[in-house]
């Protein structure tokens, strides 16, 4: 189920003093089973962007496509399109409401009307499959800890089953255990469940392990769609938007120009380490020879 | 994009009345008020008009801002009007068969529709020139004598200010949950009454939550900023008096004996 | 004795029944001793539940200590009648800019900490005027905060502890909720801070790119210092690090993972630039 996006732009208070141009023309396609980084600081437009994906903004002008359909033509329904275009938000302060976990992850479902008997192994699973624990299923929300409340909140999307889910910042505010837990979990969840990710990021290196394609939003527009590695390798560019590639993508560039043969797509510590090892390799690096014993 | 709303109505600029010390303002739009109800007769109406037309001019603020206010209250001032031009006894001036309106009930209805007017309008000239902050601060400054009977005006005005500030946040914080129930199958249109409040649920309770943490983070910041009440506290711009402001309260004197004597004489 | 010394430190968060009657205590704070030097500038690392807010939160008095002692410039913070001047002498930044900035113009919450001391009017305008400087926000005096981006707020929050002249400040996680762009911001204004007024800076942080530049490292585990030392002492340990749920900048792992692989490396790079200068030798 691919979402498209035609001319879409967005004005938000036109015609007014605070008038501010957040979407400009965007033109956008997304298929199914991808898993999408999004990427730019704030204000670049890609909230507001997302945002238009299940229909929570309507375009100033353009059309928003959704398998084909018109998303904001006369007799589209929204609600159905909000559960097939899952949206989790930053801030799980923001959704969770309930008295215990499970309720909480058991609203979604039920607003698409399932009975609580009915909701209630949508919410287990969506639970279990982000990484919950089966314990804490009955703890109050208020009670969870940042990691914890993160999980509840995905999860309370992931249970309606949407074909696509939108995370944004999932990361935030987590510490590095968590972080790479979560960024797992939810890469597993993208094969299990066969669904497209879009994650929103501030961070190049979580976007470069897990996402396949890269989009960069600068002042309202769409500047780069590409493969990590490709965007990475402007990176001159992306300072200037007040971005900057993997810490890796600067070593393989700064080794390259040393004359070190080193693949410049390799943007993870993982790659990297590899393309530098065969590369001393080849130069027949007196720093392999020291104390080379297991390569 | 909540943040962008003022609260109040501010008008920024730089015009006398901007530049009028806030109890001035405070202390002269309560004397306004006084007069529109001192001034009962054609004569004192005109002195009050001419008065507000001076301050309108004055405060340079574009008037159909200024009358945006009237809008609010028209239906208040349309059924205030109604009531006392077919509700007041006197002398029948016209009829239609239950519907009586007298001489008395014509004079009442039009004194009220002028003084309702002129109240709001004045007051927002106020508002208009004034930030919400420095009302509080005149607020503060002129309750001041109520310590004395242990008012805890300090703490009242340091309340409403700390109000100012986060009405802004929450609004917006309020049109986030609401997007973010929204997303999961939320809905706060449709239904009746009691399923519209029941809706309502899934966003009062995370926008509670969240408030009372940020009281509660505020109160240890302002902990940490060594604040422990009015005791002992300087101020960064304590109010005074300036020319202007000596200026203003003669004309306001003025105006005032103007409309004594009015009363007085009987026109 | 440093600016801030803590000894046999323990804190025990008490858990109510509801009668009032402690139902359970949990440990916070496990025996931490420690010295900081004046002029320093210290990371305190450690992943949420580690203790580093509640040990920050002793460095102000705005939590007192269930065994050991806290103090700040020589000064218990269990001295009651000496709180003030405790809170003035170490100020406080905390993690949501929104949550801490009490006034709707930036100028008078800046001014709100020396109105609170009771400093004279025109000497507040001056420590406005001067923090304001220091953080580079003087241009956005008469700005609401509302209208003020995530760094540009917290640095705002910083102008208004410097305002009150403390010896050392302490920032509990001041970057968690900023983009990229502020978190430079703040971590530039901080630096300049401590480079330029020579203030304490006590950063409590889980990014460790930011501790980097530090002067010393402490990592909080379990209520615990388990780590103490230079960062490139620290970031060497790897897999210690890693065991504390913690992580190590991109290229120090990089190099890790080459060294472990055998090629010869100094220990505990941190940068960009001394990786790419030991790998092209």
């Amino acid at each position: 189920m691919p979402i498209e996006c035609k001319d879409v732009s967005f004005t938000y208070a036109p015609a007014t003093a605070y008038e501010i141009h957040a979407l400009k023309n965007i033109n956008l396609r997304i298929e199914d089973h991808e898993f999408i980084g999004i990427i730019g600081h704030t204000g670049s437009g890609k909230s507001t962007l997302i945002q238009h994906f299940n229909a929570l903004i309507q375009p100033t002008s353009g059309t928003i496509l959704y398998n084909g359909e018109d998303i904001w033509g006369q007799n589209y329904n929204r609600r159905t399109l909000r559960s097939e275009v899952g949206l989790a938000f930053q801030y799980p302060e923001h959704q969770l409401f309930e008295n215990d976990v499970l309720s909480d992850v058991c609203f979604g479902p039920m607003n698409q009307g399932l009975t609580r008997e009915e909701a209630e192994p949508e919410a287990r699973k969506a639970l279990l499959q982000v990484g919950f624990k089966e314990k804490n299923f009955l703890k109050s929300p208020f009670e969870l800890s940042g990691g914890q409340k993160k999980r509840a909140a995905i999860a309370g999307v992931l249970a309606m089953n949407p074909k696509i889910l939108i995370l944004d910042e999932p990361t935030a505010g987590l510490d590095p255990r968590g972080r790479d837990n979560i960024l797992d979990q939810i890469a597993e969840l993208q094969s299990v469940r066969g669904i497209t990710i879009i994650l929103v990021s501030h961070s190049m290196e979580d976007i470069a392990k897990y996402t396949r394609r890269l989009i960069v939003m600068n002042q309202g527009e769409v500047v780069y769609d590409d493969a990590p590695h490709e965007v990475f390798s402007h990176y001159e560019e992306l300072e200037k938007m007040g971005l900057a590639a993997p810490q890796v993508t600067y070593l393989m560039n700064g080794l390259k120009k040393r004359g070190l043969p080193v693949d410049l797509k390799a943007d993870t510590v993982a790659e990297a380490s590899k393309s530098i090892l065969k590369a001393l390799r080849e130069v027949d690096s007196p720093l392999l020879k020291e104390g080379g014993s297991h390569v | 994009m909540f943040k962008d709303i003022t609260l109040g109505q501010y008008y920024p600029g730089d015009s006398v009345l901007h530049r009028l010390d806030p109890r001035t303002k405070l202390i002269g739009t309560l004397a306004f008020i006084i007069s529109v109800f001192i001034f009962h007769t054609f004569p004192g109406y005109a002195v009050a008009t001419v008065f507000l037309a001076a301050v309108i001019w004055l405060s340079r603020i574009p008037p159909r801002l200024i009358f945006k206010g009237l809008k609010a209250i028209m239906l208040l001032l349309i059924i205030t009007v109604m009531f006392n031009i077919f509700l007041t006894p006197g002398e029948i001036v016209w009829s239609w068969r239950f519907l009586k309106v007298s001489r008395e009930g014509l004079s009442l209805s039009g004194r009220m529709a002028i003084r309702l007017t002129y109240l709001v309008t004045g007051s927002s000239i106020m508002t208009l020139t004034t930030t919400p902050n420095q009302l509080t601060n005149a607020m503060e400054s002129l309750l001041r004598p109520l310590n004395r009977i242990n008012v805890p005006v300090h703490e009242i005005a340091m309340m409403m200010s700390i109000a100012l500030r986060f009405i802004p946040i929450l609004m917006e914080e309020t049109d986030k949950i609401m997007k973010a129930q929204t997303a999961r199958g939320a809905d706060f249109e449709s239904g009746g009454i009691i399923k519209k409040v029941r809706n309502m649920i899934p966003l009062l309770v995370p926008l509670f939550i969240s408030a009372f943490r940020r009281a509660n983070d505020l109160a240890m910041a302002m902990e940490a900023r060594c604040y422990h009440g009015g005791g002992g506290r300087t101020q960064m711009k304590p109010l005074r008096y300036a020319m202007i402001d000596y200026a203003a309260f003669v004309i306001l004197t003025v105006y005032l004996a103007i409309g004594a004597v009015f009363r007085i004489v009987g026109i | 004795m440093g600016i801030i010394k803590a000894l046999g430190l323990v804190f025990d968060y008490l858990k109510y029944d509801e009668e009032g009657n402690v139902e359970d205590t949990q440990r916070a704070i496990d025996d931490v001793s420690l010295d900081i030097e004046e002029g320093d500038f210290i990371a305190i690392l450690g992943h949420n539940g580690s203790g580093k807010s509640t040990l920050a939160k002793h460095m102000n008095a705005l939590l007192l200590p269930t065994e050991g002692t806290m103090w700040v410039e020589g000064i218990d913070t269990s001295k009651e009648e000496k709180l003030w001047r405790i809170r003035q002498k170490a100020g406080m930044v905390f993690q949501n800019p929104d949550n801490q900035i009490i006034a709707s113009v930036v100028e008078e919450d800046v001014g709100f900490g020396p109105e609170n001391m009771g400093i004279p009017t025109e000497k507040i305008w001056k420590r406005v005027d001067d923090s304001l400087k220091a953080v580079g926000m003087l241009s956005y005096r008469n700005h609401s905060p509302n209208r003020l981006s995530g760094g540009q707020k917290q640095r705002v929050a910083i102008a208004g502890v410097m305002a009150m002249r403390p010896k050392c400040i302490v920032l509990d996680e001041p970057t968690a909720m900023l983009d990229p762009i502020g978190r430079r911001e703040v971590l530039d204004a901080v630096h300049e801070l401590n480079r330029e007024a020579g203030v304490t800076v006590i950063l409590i942080t889980h990014y460790m790119e930011e501790a980097i530049e530090a002067d010393k490292v402490f990592v909080m585990d379990n209520g615990k210092v388990v780590m103490q030392g230079s960062p490139r002492e620290v970031f060497s340990q790897v897999e210690t690090l890693k065991s504390y749920r913690l992580d190590v900048p991109q290229v120090t792992e990089l190099a890790y993972e080459l060294s472990q692989a055998g090629v010869k490396l100094p220990q505990g790079i941190l940068t960009i630039e001394e990786l790419e200068e030991a790998l092209c030798r």
